[in-house]
């Protein structure tokens, strides 16, 4: 039972991130139908930020989350007008091409000013792990778990209650539409890159106590948080929630009970598996083409 | 053809669009008065979507000139050319099929202040009350009849000048299609000016007060509505009489 709950925690941290990544393909997915790949390098981004900031220029922790996370917001930024607006009218594939060669271009550009090292940040509040009935708790993981709260309500409120994000929401339901009531909708792709961008980096730092970072860590995570985002049907960002957390939940106990070295690959064929028997995902709507 | 005269609000010289290498729009030129409800009638395929996209710049001009109140807005994005004036109810009316009707009317007013918002909602609601009632309803989920209302009370909302109305009447039963007339003449009455498209060509030369008609790319007649009504070749190829 204790070992059960043990998984459990370790399933819900990893699906947190997961979910989290998710969410980012699912915001740009909407706003361009573009599937970002770059969306792992802004993860990569936020931790190796981070941690550059504190060691290097000694800021605390506090002042590094923020810092980072606008960094890599504003990566996502150039990544949007620099990479993605000239290719405009390009097919969808070769805009996802793009965005291939982005990431790679990224993480070169990191190893080459940082180096393939590991890198480690300080957990936010301490190492001290929690005893709940048997099972060990750490505190990052309560971190990461309540991140992921505060930014599904913070989602649900930019996109149920502020103009800008009602504007988001309508370009992604109708484009043509969206620009003939006067909605930028350039603008649109730019604050979807961005903030797409900025959850990537917060993730990035989160996991950054428990897994360390390093330049290429972006692969994994980028291709972990793609799958929640298939998982849960593209388009959806609380989709990508429920995707994540199954995936992360799926890879703890395939790795508790089974072995380590299946995780992943249990992961992925249930994935699979699910796509099989639901094209369109868990929650997404069924793939109707519009003519 | 000559050009309007300088009140016009809306002036179109030489309008060529393409879409790859087929010319949809080959050389338009027309204009539309300050208050006036002008129709545009033509078959499938004649361009009058493509010219009601290309006004609204959501279609590029390849060349020729479009002049809004004296401006030229040939290059203006379309999110410019609304904040102008110029607002569309789009073919196939495009709701935000997942959104309430009220989101619908809010998003309509992006390009006005959060008190305009509110009066625009409120004058929707008295001139379509079904809207009100089903408020906080999916767009998706109303009746077509419905959605064409919201599609027209959503451009409403940015309080243009100049209303393009692409095809309002299409898939409608017969008695809507009149209500939606009746609606029609009823902004004209309030002094929107109007660019009525339509394949429904009795019904919208009915109320005109000018029509074109557009065949292949070119507009190959005007004249006021009620003698476009009576020529010989409008009713053989429009009016099926």
């Amino acid at each position: 039972m204790d070992e059960f709950l043990q998984f459990l925690f370790s399933g819900l941290t990893r699906g947190s991130i997961y979910a989290i990544v998710g969410i980012g393909f699912a915001i740009v997915y909407n706003a361009s139908h573009v599937i970002n790949f770059a969306q792992g390098e802004f993860v990569m981004i936020g931790g190796m930020a981070a941690v550059a900031i504190t060691t290097k220029l000694g800021l605390p922790l506090a002042a590094a989350i923020p810092l980072s996370v606008a960094l890599a917001a504003l990566v996502g930024v150039a990544l949007e007008k620099f990479a993605i607006e000239p290719a405009r009218g390009a097919s969808v594939v070769a805009i996802i091409i793009i965005t291939i060669g982005a990431s790679i271009f990224i993480r070169g550009g990191v190893e080459v000013l940082v180096g393939k090292r590991d890198h480690s940040l300080p957990a936010f509040s301490g190492d001290e792990p929690i005893r709940i009935a048997g099972a060990t708790l750490q505190p990052q993981s309560l971190w990461v778990v309540g991140a992921l709260v505060v930014i599904v309500l913070g989602l649900r409120w930019f996109f149920g209650a502020t103009r800008t994000g009602k504007a988001m929401l309508a370009t992604s339901h109708n484009r043509l539409a969206a620009q003939l009531v006067g909605i930028e909708v350039r603008h649109v792709l730019l604050a979807s890159f961005a903030l797409a961008a900025a959850l990537g980096a917060l993730a990035g730092i989160l996991t950054a106590p428990i897994t360390l970072t390093r330049y290429d860590i972006g692969i994994m995570l980028g291709l972990k948080g793609f799958c929640a985002a298939i998982l849960g049907g593209l388009g959806s960002p609380y989709g990508a929630v429920a995707g994540g957390l199954a995936l992360g939940m799926a890879e703890a106990m395939t790795g508790g009970y089974v072995s380590s070295g299946y995780q992943d690959a249990v992961a992925f064929a249930i994935i699979l598996c699910v796509l099989f028997v639901r094209p369109q995902g868990l929650f997404g709507r069924a793939g109707t083409e519009r003519v | 053809m000559k050009a309007g005269p300088p009140d016009m609000l809306l002036e179109v010289h030489g309008l060529v669009t393409r879409y790859g290498r087929i010319e949809a729009l080959k050389g338009v030129d027309l204009a539309v008065a300050e208050g006036e409800l002008l129709a545009l009638v033509g078959g499938n395929g004649a361009g009058k979507t493509t010219l009601l996209r290309t006004i609204s710049g959501v279609q590029p001009a390849a060349s020729g000139r479009i002049r809004f109140a004296g401006e030229d807005i040939s290059r203006l994005p379309a999110a410019r050319r609304v904040r102008l004036g110029i607002a569309q109810v789009p073919e196939g009316r495009q709701v935000f099929g997942p959104m309430s009707v009220a989101d619908n009317l809010v998003l309509g007013g992006h390009t006005r202040t959060k008190a305009e918002i509110a009066e625009g909602i409120e004058r929707a609601y008295t001139m379509f009350p079904i809207l009100a009632e089903r408020r906080l309803q999916a767009a998706g989920t109303l009746s077509g009849g419905q959605q064409q209302m919201l599609a027209i009370a959503r451009a409403l909302m940015a309080r243009p000048r100049l209303l393009l109305l692409d095809e309002p009447s299409m898939g409608l039963a017969p008695l809507l299609v009149q209500e939606i007339f009746e609606t029609v003449k009823r902004l004209k009455s309030q002094g929107v000016t109007i660019f009525l498209v339509e394949q429904n060509a009795a019904a919208a030369l009915a109320i005109a007060d000018r029509g074109y008609v557009i065949e292949t790319g070119r507009i190959t007649m005007q004249d006021s509505g009620p003698a476009l009504l009576a020529d010989e070749r409008v009713k053989a190829a429009y009016l099926g009489i």
